[in-house]
């Protein structure tokens, strides 16, 4: 028993770390994850929802493809079997990521690309999101413009909102080491201008707000459409 | 036309519906499509006031006489805007379809302004099309839904060839105003399907057009805003932020308020309540009283005051689709005049 629910909260934090890609948000937050088990002889069951019918497909295999990967990683898990549910591409998302044939082949003729590009587009949005939470309480305290230029990444105060610019910062490859600025261009790496700093920080807050928005949504839309099973599984 | 301490609002709502989601009108084979679609409309209504909520059957098909309640009895609204969505691989006579929306047109005159619709995948039957139905209707505004399904096809840009070549007949024809509307859209598959770019290019292509991107281009924004103050005939039409954020979200609607009024400004954001998704009274109610909340995250997005609520609520749409204004609803003199296509490129950086 108490071995089957360590395998669990395992399974459970592998699914932490899947993200949204459209979001930047993991999975388990967001309340995607329906239902998690496993069985004696190590198989997860994981369902995954969304918040509707019609959500993304691209970024549905994403979350798919990156909970299978995260979940068969786990020690004691001898087969991951995940399962988007209640989506109008499930069969050719959930055979794809089970058949482990990537996108393009799951879509035949309807998608040339894999999906890495259109996932860096979304970590360099949640780059310049990031760079607005971090900025934010920063210029509220009283950090000038100079002041904010002259940041390196190791001389802000810790924080989560931090550590999470600078993991994404380093998926894509952008500087984030302690030397490097806080303020940088999420399309080249380079450090921002003093003339450029007010329109960059518009630009980072706008973007922000708008993944916030999307991200209200989202929550909206899913506790609607999942309101019965959420009551359920209170009671769990 | 809403009333509010002594002001008087003239209000087009310039993004609603008549549709027929009921299971009668599902293609055989495509059930699950035109269930889930209606299903997914269904849930947006959530967002809403708890009052407002229908049942699914309600939502699935309403009666004329329920519309004309909602909207101009309870709702204040002074002209409505049908904007057709045709979707006819998955409902038999179409979701709303022009002819549909039109019914409404002749038998309430001056109460309703009929846009239609195109699509470049028609070729020169979809061409003879838009000719007949802007005969028939003098549409002035036409809306595209670039998600819509067809003949195995899931979408289509407004970068595509044969859309300019529709562009250039709306323009001939006086369509100058194209409502852009991207979602929930799936097409191109391995790409962002909700990229505004093939907006930037078609309004630049054609600056005597008018092109209204609906629900601002929701979930993008920050993509939509930067395109917005580049092209001084883009337009911010603000169905769905209202409907979806204003009671639901109202922090983050207020941050997306603030950004529309930086980078688009008040004289291009057009008020639609996307009805039947949300009944428009609520959401007139709710935005003239409307006003940022207190706290610094707020104090630098622009301030927004009769004239501005005046403008989205009603004026600027009224602007771009002829409308006459009663003098009683208009803006003082001193407050200007909603602004022109070319003011509007001072807007932003």
């Amino acid at each position: 028993m108490t071995q089957a629910v360590t395998v669990v909260s395992r399974v459970l934090d592998a699914l932490g770390t899947v993200r949204d890609p459209e979001l930047d948000e993991s999975v388990t937050s967001l309340g995607f994850v329906g239902s998690c088990t496993v069985s004696d002889d190590g198989v997860a069951q994981v369902r995954l929802r969304l918040p509707t019918y019609f959500c993304a497909p691209n970024f549905a295999f994403l979350m798919v493809a990156d909970a299978y990967d995260a979940v068969s990683a786990v020690p004691g898990i001898s087969r991951a079997d995940i399962v988007l549910e209640d989506h109008f591409a499930s069969t050719e998302i959930n055979d794809g990521v089970a058949a482990r044939s990537g996108f393009v082949q799951s879509f035949s003729g309807e998608a040339v690309d894999e999906l890495e590009n259109l996932r860096a587009d979304f970590v360099r949005k949640a780059v310049w999101a990031g760079t607005d939470r971090v900025c934010r309480p920063l210029i509220a305290a009283g950090s000038a413009g100079e002041d904010l230029i002259a940041l390196t990444l190791g001389r802000v105060a810790p924080s989560a909102d931090l550590d999470r610019l600078r993991a994404r910062r380093a998926q894509l490859g952008l500087p984030a080491g302690d030397d490097d600025p806080l303020v940088i261009d999420p399309a080249s790496g380079a450090a921002v201008a003093l003339e450029s700093l007010p329109l960059h920080l518009r630009r980072a807050r706008v973007t922000r707000v708008g993944v916030d928005a999307n991200t209200g949504i989202c929550r909206g839309l899913l506790q609607e459409r999942y309101r019965p099973v959420a009551a359920e599984g209170e009671t769990r | 036309m809403y009333e509010k301490d002594g002001e008087k609002y003239f209000v087009v709502d310039s993004h609603m519906h008549y549709w027929d989601a009921s299971p009668a009108n599902w293609v055989p084979g495509a059930e699950q499509y035109a269930k889930g679609w209606i299903e997914c409309f269904h849930a947006y209504q959530s967002l809403a006031p708890a009052n407002t909520h229908w049942p699914i059957e309600k939502f699935q098909k309403y009666s004329e006489e329920t519309l004309m309640k909602d909207l101009f009895e309870d709702g204040y609204v002074d002209v409505a805007i049908t904007q057709p969505t045709y979707l006819r691989e998955w409902y038999s006579s179409g979701f709303n379809d022009t002819d549909r929306n039109a019914s409404l047109v002749e038998k309430h005159p001056g109460k309703f302004i009929a846009n239609t619709r195109w699509d470049p995948r028609e070729g020169d039957a979809g061409i003879k099309q838009l000719e007949a139905d802007v005969a028939r209707y003098g549409c002035k505004g036409a809306k595209m839904y670039t998600a819509e399904w067809r003949e195995g096809s899931r979408g289509w840009t407004l970068k595509d060839p044969e859309a300019f070549r529709f562009l250039e007949k709306s323009q001939e024809l006086g369509v100058k105003n194209i409502h852009v509307h991207k979602g929930p859209t799936i097409w191109p598959l391995d790409k962002d399907a909700f990229d505004v770019s093939d907006v930037d290019q078609a309004a630049t292509k054609f600056p005597e057009l008018n092109f209204i991107v609906e629900h601002v281009g929701l979930p993008r924004i920050e993509d939509f805003c930067f395109m917005a103050t580049q092209e001084p005939n883009v337009y911010a039409g603000l169905s769905v932020v209202v409907g979806g954020l204003m009671h639901a979200r109202p922090r983050f609607f207020a941050k997306v308020m603030g950004e529309l009024l930086f980078w688009v400004g008040e004289d291009k954001m057009t008020f639609g309540s996307d009805y039947g998704i949300w009944e428009p009274r609520w959401q007139i109610e709710g935005l003239v009283a409307w006003d940022f909340p207190d706290g610094d995250e707020f104090s630098d997005y622009p301030r927004v005051n009769v004239a501005s609520k005046k403008k989205m609520l009603g004026l600027n749409a009224a602007k771009l689709y002829d409308i006459e204004v009663p003098a009683e609803c208009q803006l003082p003199a001193d407050a200007g005049e909603p602004a022109a296509q070319d003011d509007a490129v001072l807007v932003g950086p």
